[in-house]
């Protein structure tokens, strides 16, 4: 086999690949389910609809609507709360376990096997769990502060309209850290060892190898699990219906929530279609603005960078 | 074709780490030991209270472990809390400490959940994972080999259109996609939420495949087709083979969105004979609310077929993440 017979075949060769046939059936998918979707969106956002009967062109009432409606710029104010709240909980615990797991030690393996099983539970089941365990009667942390003497700490986390917001933020983290330690267990274990061992031949400390080393190697790692976790932050749905309701009052109701209620409980599918769009167009900015401000978009191969 | 092999033995996804790679990482520490060997050397010749920092040092490194070891109190102790409640009876659970064992187990709220219909619904979950993960794998795989085997600007563009899917929330399109499952005559049936699941899958399995495919040397691509080989070919016996620990990955992740999904059966279902688990837990909640020890067991029932999933693939999931997100 010589060299330039290699070479030659893969010159001509992928120009004449159908390559949009063999992306076809993913694109019809997807296209049908995930974009078509956005301009049927569009179209509504523009009609009066209850689901049922013909929708009622009505032009640009809904968006107007969207930006005076104090129930809705409440919903606004509450998913960009959620959405940093849950970014500040996440992100330093995820990083510090993550890079903690990705140690050798056999410990460390064994304690990484239960970390991730939240992860196996439906929002459902994990939302049913925590309303149990905080339950103002029977609930696990209240009969705990009881049983130790802290009786005054206990309360209503969830029926308290101050405390429910926060209460939700703390359990969708702990939903989530798994999931972020296990991205950066799995960048952390990509850095290639002898940077540690140059380092550690300089004198430099743990903490020093941890700023100067882990932290600008995981870049890539912190922006995707960013990504995640902020286009996620306008998607919390499940965990919140279950454990609140998006109540109470509206303390907990944020955009998908409102989205819901408005779409299907008060059957104003028009006005709750204005809200969709606004989620989508929030993940998509979000997303891009992430990509563009790292070049992650290149997607080259992490292989042959190294 | 043994120049393959030869080259396939030491690809860098075999098994997650390439050999080169895990041979450096076992030889890495030896000569930082050396370097230890050295430093500690050098102190014993110094007065010693010099040593002290040394020793506050070892102390630090206890302080990750230590967090390690709360964390998994505070992941794994509501879910221990969970299964420990599914076996209390109902008088139990209020009079029992709830931080102890159940004082007189019991399994009667497994078997009034399963009389409750939980098989029917374990059926219908099972049902819509099974069709939706094969049909995700079905069409990515093609579609992921196309991107990362043909580099040309109608490919990026596919591309950044199925990543641009990871950025749109289930939330943003579940109103015309009620709208168009009620159209199509799918509304209340469990296809309702397979199209959708399919749809959704997509974006982040082709960007798992294609991160993977890219990786698998070129070289070996070419010798294929010198061979002779059509893309059918190569897909079957290059990509997919090597791709193994990709698919799993897929397929697990995938099984478990599909598994765990909420929203859309919540919006695209209504009659109890299509209803899948997180469903019926949610509807189990709202009749049982008195009786938190049988909707306890639902929970830990719902949730059996992943814990098995993740027994079984746990280091296949691992190993295909490294490829899928790297760094």
């Amino acid at each position: 086999m010589s060299v330039t017979a290699r070479i030659a075949p893969t010159r001509r060769g992928p120009a004449s690949w159908p390559a949009l046939l063999w992306t076809a059936p993913a694109l019809c998918f997807y296209a049908l389910f995930a974009l078509f979707p956005l301009l049927v969106a569009l179209y509504l956002s523009f009609t009066n609809w209850n689901g049922i009967a013909q929708a009622a062109w009505v032009g640009p009432a809904n968006w107007l609507h969207f930006f005076s409606d104090p129930l809705t710029l409440h919903a606004v104010g509450l998913t960009i709360e959620m959405m940093i709240l849950t970014w500040v909980l996440q992100t330093p615990l995820s990083l510090l376990l993550g890079v903690f797991m990705a140690g050798q030690q056999r410990y460390r393996a064994v304690l990484s096997v239960f970390y991730f099983l939240p992860l196996l539970f439906s929002t459902v089941a994990i939302g049913i769990t925590w309303v149990s365990i905080l339950d103002p009667n029977f609930g696990l942390i209240n009969v705990t502060l009881r049983a130790v003497g802290l009786s005054s700490w206990a309360r209503g986390w969830l029926g308290d309209p101050n405390l429910a917001f926060y209460v939700v933020a703390i359990v969708i983290a702990w939903q989530f850290i798994p999931f972020h330690s296990l991205l950066y267990m799995t960048g952390a274990r990509q850095i290639p060892r002898e940077l540690y061992d140059v380092a550690e031949l300089d004198g430099a400390g743990r903490l020093r190898k941890f700023f100067s080393i882990t932290l600008p190697q995981l870049k890539y790692t912190i922006i995707t699990s960013s990504i995640f976790m902020l286009t996620g932050s306008l998607t919390y749905f499940d965990l919140i219906w279950v454990m609140t309701g998006g109540g109470p009052g509206y303390a907990t109701r944020i955009l998908p929530l409102h989205m819901y209620v408005t779409a299907f409980v008060n059957e104003q599918v028009g006005y709750g279609s204005v809200i969709a769009l606004v989620l989508a167009a929030s993940g998509i900015a979000l997303s891009l603005l992430l990509l563009r401000v790292t070049g992650f978009l290149r997607m080259s191969s992490q292989l042959e960078g190294l | 074709m043994r120049l393959n092999r030869a080259l396939l033995s030491g690809l860098p996804f075999a098994g997650g780490q390439s050999a080169p790679m895990r041979a450096a990482a076992r030889v890495a520490p030896a000569p930082s030991g050396e370097a230890d060997l050295e430093k500690k050397r050098v102190p014993t010749e110094q007065p010693p209270h010099q040593q002290r920092p040394f020793r506050t040092s070892r102390l630090v490194e206890l302080i990750p472990a230590f967090c390690g070891l709360l964390w998994f109190v505070v992941a794994f102790y509501p879910l221990f809390y969970m299964l420990m409640s599914s076996f209390r009876s109902q008088a139990g659970f209020y009079l029992d400490n709830p931080w102890l064992p159940p004082s007189q187990p019991t399994l009667e709220n497994y078997s009034r959940v399963w009389e409750n219909g939980f098989g029917l619904y374990l059926l219908n979950s099972l049902f819509v994972l099974v069709i939706s993960v094969a049909l995700i794998l079905l069409i990515s795989v093609p579609a992921a080999y196309a991107i990362a085997r043909m580099r040309n600007r109608l490919t990026r563009a596919i591309f950044s259109l199925f990543l641009l899917g990871l950025a749109i929330p289930l939330q943003a399109v579940i109103i015309p996609i009620y709208a168009l499952i009620s159209g199509m005559r799918l509304y209340d049936t469990l296809f309702a939420l397979i199209l959708p699941y399919v749809a959704f899958g997509v974006p982040l399995s082709v960007l798992v495949l294609v991160t993977f495919i890219r990786d698998i040397p070129a070289e070996l691509h070419e010798a294929m087709r010198l061979d002779g080989a059509s893309h059918w070919q190569i897909l079957w016996r290059l990509v997919i083979p090597l791709s193994r620990p990709a698919l799993i990955t897929v397929t697990i992740y995938e099984s478990i969105q599909v598994w765990n999904g909420f929203l859309f059966p919540l919006v695209l279902t209504q009659s109890p004979e299509v209803r899948v688990l997180p469903l019926a837990l949610w509807s189990f909640q709202g009749q049982y609310a008195a009786d938190v020890p049988a909707i306890m067991a639902a929970v830990f029932l719902s949730a059996v077929p992943m814990l098995l999933l993740y027994i079984f693939g746990r280091r296949q999931l691992l190993t295909g993440l490294l490829a899928g997100f790297s760094r």
